[in-house]
């Protein structure tokens, strides 16, 4: 399984790996923002929580659909489905090689983007731990909606039409976290929730995104 | 196609494709005709018979259209629910075709839901709409249900399609009560307590309340008489295409 990530990672880095393509979009939808609402700080300083968490979302999607196609297209996940190691097990690790190179640069990213949107002091710190407690999550919940349109010609637009609801309880409580953060409001229970769905959805939905694989794979 | 059936042992014989069609066709006829009634009985009543409510005036006549519908677009998403597990479970292709058929049913009474509550609540509350957690989990059901519903349209293998949407069927479930939950923490909000409920303090009152059950037997009939149609002509959609394989054949 290591070595699964670490082809996994290697893949990603190399050429046409789409990796930098989140970071890069992020950047731009962060960039973008004071155009669509103005530049005053006044404006940026709530919202910015909000937008940096909506951001890292956005561009955590756009490389779910590389975590199985390639990988379907040339055989090697028939390959995998029929390693000793478990399906669940390559779904999980998939998802890890997944985080490791989309929410975790995000991660580290946005305190720096979070600078250019005027984010309140106390916030960063906030805003940093809520994304990489809730990231892994939306890796997972990414690789299970992969999973479900991996033998799909087109399922780009599709995955995003599948997978954005399924965010919704993860950016809820992860931009509540950020927001309270900097606002310098009590924030336990939102952190406890978020973590709570990270651990959950880490933890069964393998299983699912197993499923709909070998579902995939018949 | 002829010959009798024998009579069934058990409920799971309807899961066969020509007893299920037997059955839905000789109840058809009367669901139909309960569904006209009860309708034509409860939208009359609700609408001409009862009082203007003193605070609301007649808009509140319109808690005949949004409050059946609510209750149907969530029942619709449960019922695909069951479908799918047994589908899963047992592999009968009627369960698999009922919960395709549910899906845009649930997904218009959602909407229907969704803009009777706007037209209710502009007068109301001033406002066409307001991010509280009821309406916006019912936002998020009606993703829930497109979702579902363009990846069974995107799959071309029949029973692939089946496995894979009930596999996002039961995701989507705990995501769905997940969300309810989140958006209820998120958010307080401006729309009332339940309409309906064992509970008599808190039910509407009994002027109201006679003939808004018929019409929540009404909408629920209209649902059952939709899935038993769309479900016929989905059966017969399959048996068109295994009779086009086997005329590809000869």
């Amino acid at each position: 399984m290591i070595a699964l990530l670490k082809r996994d990672l290697a893949l990603s880095v190399r050429a046409g790996g789409g990796f930098g393509l989140a970071l890069a979009f992020f950047l731009i939808v962060v960039t973008l923002t004071p155009f669509a609402v103005g530049p005053d700080s006044g404006t940026l300083s709530p919202i910015a929580a909000g937008i940096l968490w909506l951001g890292a979302l956005l561009s955590c999607l756009l490389s779910l659909d590389r975590i199985l196609a390639l990988d379907f297209e040339d055989g090697a996940l028939e390959l995998l489905a029929t390693a000793p190691i478990p399906l669940e097990g390559v779904a999980t690790v998939k998802a890890l090689a997944h985080w490791l190179t989309t929410g975790l640069p995000l991660t580290l990213a946005a305190p720096a983007l979070g600078v250019l949107l005027n984010l309140p002091e106390p916030g960063f710190k906030w805003l940093t731990l809520s994304l990489a407690i809730g990231t892994p999550a939306l890796s997972v919940i990414g690789t299970f909606g992969a999973a479900l349109t991996v033998g799909l010609k087109r399922g780009g637009l599709l995955l995003s039409l599948i997978v954005l609801p399924l965010y919704v309880p993860t950016l809820i409580f992860g931009a509540e976290v950020a927001r309270r953060g900097a606002q310098g409001m009590p924030l336990e229970t939102p952190l406890a929730l978020l973590g709570g769905i990270t651990l959950a959805t880490l933890a069964l939905l393998p299983f699912a995104s197993a499923a709909a694989i070998r579902i995939n794979l018949r | 196609m002829s010959e009798k059936l024998p009579r069934p042992s058990s409920l799971w014989e309807y899961a066969n494709p020509r007893r299920f069609m037997a059955l839905s066709g000789a109840t058809l006829p009367f669901v139909a005709a309960g569904t006209t009634v009860a309708l034509i009985v409860g939208l009359a009543w609700g609408f001409f018979f009862t009082p203007d409510d003193y605070r609301q005036g007649s808009t509140v006549k319109i808690i005949y259209l949004h409050v059946p519908s609510a209750m149907v677009a969530i029942n619709a998403w449960l019922m695909m629910l069951v479908a799918s597990l047994i589908w899963l479970i047992r592999r009968h292709h009627v369960s698999a075709l009922a919960a395709k058929a549910a899906a845009p049913v649930g997904a218009t009474m959602t909407m229907i839901a969704l803009a009777t509550g706007a037209i209710w609540g502009q007068p109301m509350w001033g406002a066409w709409w307001a991010w509280d957690p009821r309406l916006t989990s019912f936002l998020v059901l009606f993703l829930f249900y497109l979702g579902y519903m363009a990846l069974w349209a995107a799959i071309e293998n029949d029973d692939t399609a089946a496995d894979l949407t009930a596999v996002l069927c039961i995701v989507g479930s705990v995501f769905a009560v997940l969300s309810r939950y989140a958006l209820v923490f998120w958010n307080q909000g401006l729309h009332q307590g339940a309409s309906l409920s064992l509970d008599k303090e808190e039910n509407v009152s009994d002027v109201f309340y006679w003939p808004l059950l018929i019409c929540l037997a009404g909408f629920v009939g209209f649902f059952v008489l939709l899935i038993l149609i769309r479900t016929r002509t989905e059966v017969r959609a399959r048996r068109m295409k295994a009779l086009q394989a086997r005329e590809r054949m000869t």
